[in-house]
C-alpha cells in the first residue's frame, strides 16, 4: 500500500529534521575529539574551507575554475555519449542486422566500470583531454544507448505501421516517428547517464594534471586537507543534483506537451 | 482501375507448432470506386483481410492485388484508417496530415493547398495547430480520415474506424463518411462488426464466418439503396426506419446469428 502524500509543512519539517540530525551527529563526533580535526573537520570547518577555496586558488585554481573545467569535460563526454548513443540506439531498433553486430560487443564492454578505463585512457591519451572524456563517455554511454534502443523497440506498433502506410523512408521513420516516440525513455536514460557520467568524473580527473574538482580533491588528499576533499565532494553532489533537476524539468516539460 | 482482388487467399497462423487456419478460400473483388464492408464476428479474420490489402500482413496462400499489382508492402497508395486512429501524438493536426504528403514528394504549395482543402472538408478548421490529445475522439478520427484522404489514395482501407467512438459521435461520423463517399467516391474496404453501420455505408456487404474465416455471403446493398432512394434522407435514423433497410439489416443479423448457434453446441 502506498502511504498518502505528506502535507507540505510536515514534508519540509521531516526533511529539515533529517538534515539537522546528520549535521548534529557530525558536529558532536568532531567536537568530542575522538580524532583530530584534520581527520574529521566539523561542518563549519568545511564551510569555512569552502569560502576560502572560492577566493584563494588551491592546486592552481579557485573552486569555480575547477568546477568549470570539470563541467567542460563532463559536457564533452556526456555530449559525445548522446551524439553516438541516440542515433546508434535508433539504428539498432530499426535495422536488425545492426542490432546483431553491436549488441555482443556492447554487452561485453559495458560491464567494464568507467573507473577501470583509467589505466587504458592514461596509456592512450596521457594527460590530454581525451582521457577524461573517454572515461565519462564510458559511464554515460550505456544508459543512453540502452534507453534509446528499448524506447524505440517498445514504440506502439500502430505508429510504425502508420508511418509505413504513409510511405515514410527509413530515415523519416526513425527521425519523425521512432525518435519522438522514444523521447520519454531517452530522457529517462539521459538522467541516469548524466548521473553516471558525472560520477565517473573524479576517476577521470585522477589522470588529469592541471585542473578539475577531482584533481583538486587528489591534491587535497596529498596535502592531508580533509576539509578540501569534503568541499570537493559537496561540490560534486550539489552540481550533480542541479544537473538532475534540470533534466527532470526537461522531462516534465515534454510530458506536459504530450498531455501525458 | 483501382480495384482490390483477393484470389484464393489463405492465412495460416502457427502457434506452438500447431497450425490454425484463420482465413480460407477468400475470393472477393472490390470494384473501382466501390464501397465494400466486411462484417463478421470477432476473430473471423476480417481485420487480417484489410491488413493484407494494406501490405501489413501477408497471405500464406493465394494473393491480394490492388490495381492489378500484388501487394507486398505498405504504401501511401493504400491509405489505412486504423481503429485506434494512430495519429502521431507529437505532431500537430497539420503535421499529421502533412506526413504522408511529404513522402509523395508533392511540392510545398501543392501540399498546403491540399491540406487546407481537406481540413475544410472534414470540418477541422481552427484546429490546425492542435495536438491530437487536445481533441475529442471524433475529431481525432476526422484527422485520421483526413490524413488518409489527402493522399488521394487508390484505395482506402478502414479498420473499424468508428469502433472507439461513443454512439452519438459515431452516427455523425457515419453520416459524414456517406457525404464524403458520395461526393468523392473511392474504392473503400471497410471493416466493422456493426451491422447497421455496414448496411448504411456500403455498396456491398461481405458476411464472414469464423474459424476458419470464410465468406458466407455477399449482399448487394447499392441496388436497393438506389431503388429506394435512401440518399434523399439526410439523417441516419430516417434511413434506418425504411422497410428496405430493416429487411437488409435483419438478413445480415440472421447470417451472423446462425454462426453463434454453431458455436453453442
Amino acid at each position: 500500500m502506498i502511504a498518502p502524500p505528506l502535507a507540505p509543512a510536515r514534508f519540509w519539517g521531516l526533511t529539515a529534521a533529517g538534515a539537522c540530525s546528520f549535521l548534529g551527529l557530525w558536529s558532536v563526533a568532531a567536537l568530542v575529539g575522538l580524532t583530530s580535526r584534520d581527520f574529521l573537520p566539523a561542518p563549519w570547518d568545511v564551510v569555512q574551507r569552502f569560502g576560502q577555496l572560492l577566493v584563494q586558488p588551491f592546486a592552481g585554481h579557485v573552486l569555480q575554475e575547477h568546477l568549470l573545467s570539470s563541467l567542460r569535460r563532463f559536457a564533452m563526454g556526456f555530449g559525445l555519449a548522446v551524439l553516438v548513443g541516440i542515433p546508434l540506439g535508433l539504428l539498432m531498433a530499426w535495422f536488425k542486422w545492426i542490432d546483431r553486430i553491436v549488441t555482443p560487443a556492447f554487452e561485453a564492454v559495458r560491464f567494464v566500470a568507467p573507473i577501470a578505463w583509467v589505466p587504458f585512457a592514461a596509456l592512450w591519451f596521457g594527460t590530454g583531454i581525451g582521457g577524461p572524456v573517454l572515461i565519462i563517455f564510458m559511464g554515460a554511454f550505456p544508459p543512453v544507448l540502452i534507453n534509446t534502443y528499448r524506447g524505440a523497440k517498445q514504440v506502439d506498433r500502430k505508429y510504425i505501421e502508420a508511418s509505413q502506410m504513409l510511405g515514410a523512408s527509413a530515415w523519416r521513420s526513425m527521425t519523425e516517428v521512432l525518435l519522438p516516440a522514444a523521447v520519454p525513455s531517452i530522457v529517462a536514460g539521459l538522467r541516469i547517464s548524466a548521473g553516471l557520467g558525472w560520477q565517473s568524473l573524479v576517476g577521470a580527473e585522477l589522470i588529469v594534471a592541471s585542473s578539475g574538482v577531482g584533481y583538486m580533491m587528489v591534491k587535497g588528499q596529498a596535502s592531508v586537507s580533509t576539509a578540501t576533499v569534503m568541499c570537493g565532494m559537496v561540490a560534486i553532489g550539489v552540481v550533480g543534483l542541479v544537473i538532475d533537476v534540470a533534466l527532470r524539468r526537461v522531462q516534465q516539460a515534454i510530458e506536459t506537451r504530450r498531455g501525458v | 482501375m483501382a480495384n482490390i482482388q483477393f484470389q484464393n487467399v489463405q492465412r495460416v497462423f502457427k502457434q506452438h507448432d500447431k497450425e490454425f487456419v484463420a482465413l480460407k478460400d477468400i475470393n472477393l473483388v472490390v470494384q473501382d470506386r466501390e464501397f465494400v464492408a466486411i462484417v463478421g464476428p470477432s476473430g473471423c479474420g476480417k481485420t487480417t483481410c484489410m491488413r493484407m490489402a494494406a501490405g501489413l500482413e501477408h497471405p500464406t496462400g493465394g494473393d491480394v492485388r490492388v490495381a492489378n499489382e500484388v501487394v507486398t508492402r505498405p504504401g501511401p497508395d493504400r491509405a489505412v484508417v486504423f481503429q485506434q486512429f494512430a495519429l502521431f501524438p507529437w505532431k500537430t493536426v497539420w503535421d499529421n496530415i502533412d506526413f504522408g504528403l511529404k513522402s509523395l514528394k508533392v511540392d510545398a504549395a501543392e501540399r498546403t493547398r491540399r491540406i487546407e482543402q481537406i481540413i475544410a472538408l472534414m470540418g477541422l478548421g481552427g484546429y490546425e495547430q492542435a495536438f491530437p490529445h487536445q481533441l475529442s475522439g471524433g475529431m481525432q478520427q476526422r484527422v485520421a480520415i483526413a490524413r488518409a484522404y489527402v493522399l488521394d489514395p487508390k484505395v482506402l482501407l478502414m479498420d473499424e474506424p468508428f469502433g472507439a467512438l461513443d454512439a452519438q459521435t459515431r452516427v455523425v461520423m457515419q453520416e459524414e463518411l456517406v457525404r464524403l463517399a458520395r461526393k468523392n467516391p473511392r474504392t473503400v474496404l471497410f471493416i466493422t462488426h456493426a451491422v447497421e453501420e455496414a448496411v448504411y455505408l456500403a455498396d456491398r456487404i461481405v458476411v464472414m464466418t469464423r474459424r476458419p474465416g470464410t465468406i458466407r455471403e455477399i449482399i448487394d446493398v447499392k441496388s436497393i439503396r438506389e431503388a429506394e432512394d435512401w440518399d434523399q434522407h439526410k439523417r441516419i435514423e430516417d434511413v434506418m426506419d425504411l422497410p428496405s433497410f430493416v429487411h437488409l439489416r435483419t438478413h445480415v443479423w440472421k447470417l451472423l446469428r446462425e454462426q453463434q448457434g454453431d458455436d453453442a453446441h
